[in-house]
């Protein structure tokens, strides 16, 4: 499983083998490869239904593949618990914004850092100088990271759910950042957006990549957004891996053009 | 004009009912037995006075018009809706009153006494009497609907009166004691004579009542006035402009930990004050009001335990009384020479490590199979364990070494404090101090963050890198710990443990106190001890109809008011989500987010 | 290099385990304490008949509260924790039925007449503190987070039997007997006491008619679509408060005719009698699938059983004194183990949200 025998090959953050997942009698995801080069923005496109999400949900924790394998940096993290797989670097966002609503805006940011937190709970009964101060950093850090996506400061206090459609996704963004992933999942995040938030959005996760270094994957509909960004697509459909290559390449690939228009004339 | 009139009679319909009901169930006749105002008013017949102004109040307010505007009435409208639903109100009480006179009703409805019916009745006529009811009945909601019409600078003043004049009558047993205490102990004032024209026999002397009546709405007014002055040198507030829609504050701004990091010059000495009084109290408020002082502040420590786990981790634990039953026996086995199978006579104080310990062990055993459980079942569950625990304590398997159904005598009183009242009151309110303190403590550090992310959505709080299964282990066994030093408490107080003082009766009492002062609150918690345990100690006529008090409680609260009393910003923000526009996505919508999971902590 | 495919081994945790170890646990002690019971022999044959039939005939007025619980929480995913109140109220509200009647010289005498006067005053009853729970507590809390109406039912619970405690009184009160219904059938060789058969022939039936009820009427079509997903339902145009309505008065008559035959077992009416019937009943709808009305009469089929078999048979044999005390935690033990276990019942349906 781990071990020498088993290191990634050069540069790659993720590496996924075979990944299957049945629910039933309908299956998912059938035998999906899939690599994420360290500090590479990958896409994961293809038509509704073709198992993104899914795939998602099991780079994440949520539930466990049927059969494969997941090495994140080397490790597997197949059948880790959510909290332990975010412990190992994996941030992500949700195709439904899932902010802790009644929650400051701040707030939720703290959340978000509280994996990296040292803080043992009798150290936070007792209020210890170490856990005040360890507080106060995350405080600024948070700070930090609203600045980062461009939310402005006076949100801060306010609760999450009163902001405004397009900074609650910023906000998860940020949230997922506070985590310090390594690998950052984006689904969606430009769903719902006008072209002007679109754009920024897009700007913003490029900046994130130059400025932090981390490796991200987006599944993403909007197709400006795909090619404009991405550094490699992959396009699934019926669960499995139909293409994978450069935005040029997908682009003019016949395969991948059949399954969206295809999809369009038979989907009932 | 019709819709008034019917809302007139429905009101009226309304408040017969609860006029019905409150007789047969046997609240008036029982509160009865406490005079208000001595030898001329009873507090059963209050309450229906109460109600009948309430009818008429409501029977008046500003009705929705046709464009959905709030119209107010005409003086004429309001008072006539207010009498037509008093009369309405009264004329079934009236008839109940006829039917009880000529029908024994008793066989079937115990409360349908002669005693109801001497409380109902003015005259000897029964009829007469059904008339003055109706009559009352509709005189004192044509005062409620009045109240409609003063002006809000008068209302208030004559509103606070009535309810100023009924505390300080329903207060009697702490007052008088109160004053009869201050006097042996200040003999230069004048308390001894304060309580004489007071009270007297139970209530207020009308002489007092009368008093009190002009004395308070001039305060009052004389206050509200004063205030005004200062506002205008202060200021008024300015709103959040740019973009955020005008919302009000509680809702839009939940308290942070950076706001309640610094306590102002003010704070402080009211903090000191606070400090003084408590010290204070047993020697001011003598033996019995320190004794129930002291229950009072045993159910703080349950409540604040409880809190934890409903208010802050939104665990809904229905078997609390688990905890504070291991806490008692914990510490009569350990400490009382009559223990059965093993009596190592330790002293109080040396057994309380024991009691943590337990109590950190009994919190693992009920939160670990219920971690996968959500809100309904997890409830159940619990109030299943605490049941098992009440049966386990009394069965004659376990009683080998826990006594059964005799229990287990003969506990210590704790060295040196002593078992009485006024002594034993110093270590329970240090203990209730240490225990808000840890409350608060855990609530502002990132603990408490991550059990207020858990409690919005477990699945994301997960997500985001909270281990949810450790945070509501700790949840419990902080639960359990204050639980169990609630119960050990208990134990020294009472002196030997019964199983029959465990059973549902006391989780009950712990949610009911939490939710009337607010979940999450920790001066909530204080304030539901004081009303909902601290008064039917006091007033015994309440003692009778405590639970059915509390059911009421609690529907009422969750109907109007969830967030309690003394509410916990963001969880009042919670509680009134729905309310807002939504515009989260539902979160099944098209895209395939794989099998949906129902709980987390494990792959499915 | 190549990685070997295999099929994804579960990372065998602590809590797998633990798990496994209380199954292996729970077999043994069934095994162990049944073996050592029955070789023990200390009851007879004609004992564990009485036993089992005891069980089942308590276990059919389990399942007519199970099927009211379930109907309720299988259209709005709420608990009735007040349910038991309701089944309270008809039993306690019949009781003077029955005593009037009697005291008129009707009860006995005029079989044909008191019988159904006696159920349909419970029914009704029942049924009108339901509905009246529903419009008052529960309509305006729906849309509200889960706790709200949760600790409301619980509120209305208490509510509810204090306020019987206040009109009736607080003692408990003996239903008058029946002399008819007084010794035995005999039945393929066992004496059964003809109240219990009474008890399971009129639970039996009464089952079959919600049954019939939910598959092949109207209302029952309602009901089921409302439950399956309450908008659509809406959208085609069936009124979805009057089925949710109907769905409390229906679990309401039931809940009132299991008050009747369960005061025909036990003789005594009280106003706390329904507390614990109605937490057992509970775990009756969670052990046989909640949503599932079959499953609530079979979990209540067996509940009934374990509760009144299983003291005996699982506990005399490790030389537990006084089993039959413990009733009660076997009736506990069982939900926490389901909800364990199995949270979805024997004949569980995937629960939405």
């Amino acid at each position: 499983m781990t071990g020498p025998s088993a290191q990634p090959a050069e540069g790659n953050i993720l590496e996924a083998r075979k990944v299957t997942k049945q629910f039933g009698g309908l299956v998912a995801n059938r035998e999906v490869d899939f690599d994420i080069p360290r500090r590479g923005i990958v896409s994961l496109i293809g038509p509704n239904g073709a198992g993104k999400t899914t795939f998602f949900n099991q780079l994440t924790g949520m539930f466990a593949p049927t059969s494969g394998r997941i090495l994140l940096d080397g490790e597997s993290i197949v059948g880790l618990p959510p909290h332990t797989i975010v412990e190992l670097g994996i941030g992500r966002t949700f195709q439904n914004i899932r902010l802790f609503g009644d929650m400051s805006v701040i707030g939720n940011v703290m959340v978000g850092h509280h994996v990296r937190m040292k803080a043992p709970w009798w150290a936070s009964l007792l209020r210890l100088p170490a856990v005040r101060r360890e507080e106060e950093a995350t405080r600024q850090r948070a700070k930090e990271l609203l600045e980062l996506v461009e939310l402005p400061r006076r949100y801060e206090e306010d609760s999450a759910r009163n902001l405004p459609y397009g900074d609650q996704r910023r906000l998860e963004i940020a949230r997922a950042l506070a985590s310090e992933p390594k690998l950052l999942l984006l689904d969606e995040p430009t769903a719902g957006m006008n072209p002007g938030e679109t754009a920024r959005t897009t700007k913003l996760i490029g900046h994130l990549r130059d400025a932090l270094g981390i490796s991200i994957l987006l599944i993403e509909h909007d197709m400006k957004v795909v090619m404009g960004i991405s550094e490699r697509i992959t396009v699934l459909d019926y669960g499995e891996k139909l293409a994978e290559g450069t935005p040029e390449e997908i682009r003019t690939n016949p395969a991948v053009i059949e399954a969206y228009l295809g999809k369009q004339k038979t989907s009932a | 004009m019709r819709n008034v009139m019917r809302r007139a009679v429905i009101t009226g319909l309304i408040g017969g009912v609860v006029f019905i009901y409150l007789s047969l169930v046997g609240l008036v006749e029982a509160f009865d037995e406490r005079s208000v105002i001595t030898g001329l008013l009873g507090l059963g017949r209050l309450v229906l006075m109460i109600v009948a102004i309430v009818v008429g109040y409501r029977a008046a307010v500003p009705i929705r018009g046709e464009r959905g505007v709030l119209v107010p009435l005409g003086p004429a409208r309001a008072l006539g809706a207010g009498v037509l639903a008093g009369a309405i109100a009264g004329a079934m009480l009236g008839a109940l009153l006829l039917v009880m006179i000529s029908v024994n009703l008793q066989v079937m409805l115990t409360s349908a006494s002669g005693r109801l019916i001497t409380v109902l009745s003015t005259s000897t006529e029964p009829v007469v009497s059904a008339l003055i009811l109706i009559g009352g009945a509709a005189l004192f909601a044509g005062l409620g609907a009045g109240l409609n019409l003063l002006p809000g600078a008068v209302r208030r003043p004559v509103v606070v009166a009535a309810l100023a004049v009924l505390l300080i009558s329903m207060l009697e047993p702490i007052l008088r004691v109160m004053f009869v205490q201050l006097e042996a102990q200040v003999p230069l004032a004048p308390f001894g004579e304060l309580a004489g024209f007071l009270y007297s026999g139970g209530g207020l002397t009308p002489v007092a009542t009368v008093v009190l009546l002009v004395l308070v709405p001039a305060t009052v007014v004389g206050w509200a006035n004063q205030r005004r002055l200062v506002g205008v040198f202060t200021g008024p507030r300015r709103p959040e402009v740019e973009g955020i829609e005008e919302e009000p504050p509680a809702r839009r701004r939940p308290a942070t930990a950076a706001r309640a990091e610094r306590p102002s010059a003010r704070r402080l000495v009211v903090y000191a004050l606070l400090g003084v009084g408590l010290l204070l109290a047993p020697q001011i408020l003598g033996v019995r009001l320190s004794e129930v002082i002291g229950t009072v502040g045993l159910f703080v420590l349950l409540g604040l335990g409880l809190n934890i786990v409903v208010g802050y981790a939104g665990l809904l634990d229905l078997g609390y009384v688990a905890f504070f039953a291991v806490g008692a026996y914990v510490t009569a086995i350990l400490t009382s020479v009559a223990s059965p199978a093993f009596a190592p006579q330790l002293s109080f104080w040396a057994s309380i490590p024991f009691v943590m310990l337990a109590a950190a062990l009994i919190g693992l055993m009920i939160g670990a199979p219920v971690l996968r459980l959500r809100g309904d079942y997890l409830a159940i569950v619990t109030l299943g364990f605490g049941e098992i625990a009440r049966i386990l304590f009394l069965s004659d398997w376990l009683s080998p070494w826990l006594g059964g159904a005799q229990g287990i005598l003969q506990i210590p009183a704790p060295e040196p404090v002593g078992r009485d009242p006024q002594s034993l009151y110093y270590p329970i309110i240090l203990f209730c101090v240490i225990a808000a303190l840890a409350a608060w403590s855990f609530a502002n550090s990132r603990v408490g963050r991550a059990w207020n992310a858990m409690r919005e959505d477990e699945e994301v709080a997960e997500a985001t890198g909270i281990n949810t299964t450790n945070y509501k282990l700790l949840a419990f066994a902080t639960g359990a710990a204050f639980g169990c030093i609630g119960g050990a408490f208990f134990a020294v107080k009472i002196g030997s443990v019964f199983p029959h003082s465990f059973d549902i009766e006391v989780s009950i009492n712990a949610l009911a106190l939490i939710i009337l002062g607010g979940i999450g609150s920790i001066p909530g918690v204080i304030v539901g001890a004081l009303v909902l345990v601290g008064l039917p100690e006091l007033l015994r006529e309440f003692a009778e109809y405590r639970l059915l008090i509390y059911g009421a409680v609690l529907v009422t609260m969750m109907l109007v008011r969830p967030e309690g009393l003394i509410p916990n910003r963001q969880r009042q923000a919670e509680l009134h989500e729905e309310e807002d526009v939504d515009d989260q996505y539902e979160s099944d919508a098209g895209e395939d987010t794989g099998e949906p999971v129902i709980t987390t902590g494990g792959a499915a | 290099m190549q990685i070997p495919l295999f099929k994804r081994p579960e990372r065998f945790t602590l809590t797998d385990a633990i798990m496994w170890a209380l199954r292996v646990g729970i077999v043994a002690f069934v095994v162990l304490g049944s073996w050592a019971t029955l070789t023990k022999g200390t009851y007879s044959e004609a004992a564990w008949a009485s036993f089992v039939t005891a069980g089942v005939a308590l276990g059919s007025t389990y399942a007519l509260i199970a099927m009211g619980y379930t109907l309720v929480y299988g259209i709005l995913f709420m608990i009735n924790f007040a349910h038991g109140e309701v089944f309270m109220a008809g039993a306690f509200t019949a009781f003077f039925a029955a005593s009037g009647l009697q005291a008129m010289g009707m009860f006995e005498e005029n079989l044909l007449v008191s019988i159904p006067v006696v159920l349909a005053v419970a029914m009704l009853t029942s049924m009108t503190i339901a509905v009246l729970l529903e419009r008052i507590a529960y309509r305006p809390l729906r849309r509200a987070p889960r706790l709200v109406p949760l600790i409301t039912a619980i509120g209305a619970s208490l509510f509810l039997q204090y306020t019987f405690r206040g009109l009736y009184g607080a003692s408990v009160r003996s239903y008058p007997t029946l002399s008819i219904l007084s010794g035995d059938f005999l039945i393929l060789g066992m004496a059964i006491p003809k109240t219990r058969a009474v008890v399971i022939v009129a639970a039996i039936a009464l089952m079959v008619g919600l049954f019939y009820l939910v598959e092949r009427t109207r209302t029952g079509r309602s009901m089921r679509a409302v439950s399956e997903d309450k908008d659509v339902a809406a959208m085609m145009g069936i009124d979805v408060d009057r089925v949710i309505v109907q769905t409390f008065a229906i679990g309401g008559l039931l809940a009132g005719a299991a008050g009747v035959l369960y005061t025909l077992l036990f003789n005594q009416v009280s106003y706390s009698m329904g507390f614990l019937p109605g937490i057992k009943a509970f775990t009756a709808a969670v052990l046989g699938g909640i949503g599932n009305i079959a499953g609530a009469a079979i979990g209540g089929l067996l509940l009934g059983l374990l509760e009144n078999v299983g003291p005996f048979l699982l506990l005399d044999g490790f030389g537990v004194p006084s089993v039959n005390q413990l009733r009660d935690v076997i009736a506990f033990s069982v939900l926490v183990l389901v909800l364990i276990f199995r949270p979805n019942g024997l004949l569980g349906r995937k629960e939405g949200t």
